[in-house]
């Protein structure tokens, strides 16, 4: 019954959300809120999509940028290839990501702990080497991306790039509450805490991780694959920087990764915190800040805010007394 | 294009370059080959040793390599205090170390790498001395005299660190500490303090291999980043937390690196180390000799 409320709430939430999101579009003239905001969205699809697997399964992926990195480039592919429509590129990026979340997870899943992290840097830097060698989309010099017309009701392509990503971050809150809730959440709980006995139990072990790094990747990917668009302009090393990993890495622990809420308010509040201290100071201080945040939460505050706002949290995630 | 002078001279330098990257790896094979701890800012304490001797090097003119083994001490202290830290807050309470531990350190790292930018920039520094800048003719092929000096440097860094762990009583108690620690606190040996004595040594030994960093080749505080991989996998290829097997595995990594830039060029240099890595962890993750 409650769980059924529960649904309405959050639904009714999310419609609110991006009417509120498609209306703004419509109203504010200025294109800095957009400019600004688009990142802080692109963070919270990122932190939501890392903690499906870094948060629920307790793999910590470095590889955000990898995956990051692909939708970029899918994209750009697509786009010089075929000129194909926003649209397109995002589900490509989303497939492609997936098909490498299956490859990394096949390659690499077995691999416990520090292993796992290290070698999804590796895949990070090895993919970032070959589009550097990749003469299509650039090489290592990058490539400039003329935006197509944008198309209505947006007046500008940035607004609508925005909507695009409040989009990406619905469905992506959306599909991570859905697995919270579901046996595949349970199981990547149960494995999290113990592996060992979660496989002798009957869990699926394997299969629960891989279906967790398909559909994370798949997400990454498809945060990635607007920003292309969002600069009219890609190239790997940025692309494939590794400040993507340590930002979805750090919101969505310094959030709290026991629900979906977690890595979304860790983002928003980082997020803002970045776009405040890019403008103000510098972008070396933001980073500084983000690092320090991450220390000192996973030192102080294990459960991340949630864990600070709602101690009961602690209880149900740690699953000890 | 392609001639045996020219492969006889990669795998020469691939040599010299392996060994600079056993003494860049010891300490890994220290603190996380034998204690266990997800260093993965190991790379990051290494290029920091690299920007002390820079900065003594500039300021005072003292020569890099004993700029180097000044700032050792410094680093010893330093190695206690991370330690310190580490164990207070993720290995005494166990629960969910891994996970936490390792944004621990990689948040270190970034901390790092921002303060080295704030510091000193983002452009190459290098340091001088009169052994950089010259080479030695051997017929066809040329070998820098730095490379040299880093090398017989490295080689005798990690032999000297071998030798420590296998002869002497402290050495020994380290690799004790590694095979069963529970058996020493039976013994009345407090396990805790011989750990952060060991992560101490593998912290101080990069004030030294910092120094062959930056002998090497100028460095960026960005620089950390590539040295993940060839740190982690020269010590996952070794076999955890065996010495002999480091000097054998960044050899053979010096090595594939070398041809590789004198072959393809100098863009897939940087995935070498990353897929070799892989490979190791796919097919052999206990590496050549594993504990």
């Amino acid at each position: 019954m409650t769980k059924h409320r529960n649904s309405i709430v959050f639904w009714a939430g999310a419609a609110v959300f991006l009417i509120a999101v498609l209306s703004m579009t419509q109203i504010v003239r200025n294109e800095y809120p957009f400019f600004a905001g688009y990142v802080i969205l692109q963070f919270i699809a990122l932190a939501v999509a890392w903690s499906i697997l870094g948060g629920y399964a307790g793999y910590v992926n470095f590889g955000t940028n990898a995956f990051f990195g692909v939708g970029v480039y899918t994209a750009v592919a697509l786009f010089k290839a075929t000129g194909a429509p926003l649209v397109v590129q995002i589900a490509a990026a989303a497939v492609v990501g997936m098909t490498l979340g299956f490859g990394v997870g096949l390659l690499t899943l077995r691999m416990r702990g520090i292993f796992f992290s290290i070698a999804t840097i590796a895949l990070a830097i090895i993919i970032e080497t070959f589009v550097m060698n990749w003469r299509f989309v650039g090489g290592a010099a990058g490539i400039q991306i003329q935006r197509p017309p944008v198309m209505a009701p947006f007046d500008s392509y940035v607004k609508m790039l925005f909507f695009v990503q409040a989009l990406l971050v619905v469905i992506a809150v959306s599909i991570a509450r859905y697995i919270q809730n579901s046996r595949i959440g349970r199981g990547l709980q149960a494995l999290r805490d113990d592996e060992l006995a979660a496989e002798c139990t009957g869990v699926p072990t394997l299969k629960l991780k891989l279906v967790a790094c398909m559909i994370s990747g798949a997400l990454i990917s498809a945060a990635g694959a607007p920003a292309a668009m969002y600069l009219q302009y890609a190239d790997p090393s940025s692309a494939f920087n590794l400040s993507y990993s340590v930002s979805a890495l750090a919101m969505a622990l310094i959030g709290g990764t026991a629900h979906w809420i977690g890595p979304v308010l860790g983002a928003i509040l980082l997020g803002s915190t970045q776009q405040l201290l890019a403008v103000t100071i510098s972008s070396e201080v933001n980073v500084l800040v983000l690092g320090i945040m991450l220390v000192l939460f996973v030192v102080g505050a294990p459960k991340g805010i949630i864990g600070l706002l709602r101690p009961r949290y602690r209880l149900r995630a740690g699953g000890k007394p | 294009m392609f001639s045996m002078d020219l492969l006889l001279g990669a795998v020469v330098l691939g040599v010299l370059l392996g060994c600079f990257y056993a003494a860049v790896s010891v300490g890994l094979s220290v603190s996380f080959g034998l204690l266990d701890v997800p260093h993965v800012a190991h790379p990051a304490f290494l290029v920091l040793a690299s920007y002390g001797v820079y900065q003594l090097n500039e300021s005072y003119d003292i020569d890099p390599l004993l700029a180097g083994l000044a700032i050792t001490p410094l680093f010893f202290l330093f190695g206690l205090l991370a330690y310190r830290v580490y164990y207070e807050t993720f290995e005494r309470r166990g629960s969910d170390a891994g996970v936490r531990g390792i944004a621990f350190f990689f948040g270190i790292a970034f901390i790092i790498e921002v303060l080295i930018i704030l510091q000193f920039g983002v452009d190459q520094r290098s340091v001088s001395a009169t052994y950089i800048g010259k080479s030695w003719r051997f017929g066809e092929f040329r070998i820098p005299i730095r490379q040299l000096v880093a090398f017989a440097v490295a080689l005798a860094l990690t032999v000297l660190l071998a030798v420590y762990l296998s002869k002497t009583f402290m050495g020994r108690a380290i690799r004790a500490v590694a095979q069963d620690e529970e058996a020493l606190r039976l013994m009345g040996a407090n396990p805790v303090r011989i750990k952060q004595f060991a992560f101490g040594i593998a912290t101080a030994v990069l004030g030294i291999a910092g120094a062959l960093l930056i002998i090497v080749a100028p460095v960026e505080p960005t620089l950390d980043r590539a040295y993940i991989g060839r740190t982690f996998c020269v010590v996952v290829m070794a076999g955890l937390g065996s010495i002999s097997g480091t000097l054998i595995a960044a050899i053979i990594l010096g090595v594939a690196e070398s041809i590789v830039l004198t072959l393809f060029g100098a863009s897939w240099a940087p995935a070498i180390s990353f897929a070799m890595l892989l490979g190791v962890l796919a097919v052999r993750p206990q590496g050549l000799l594993g504990r």
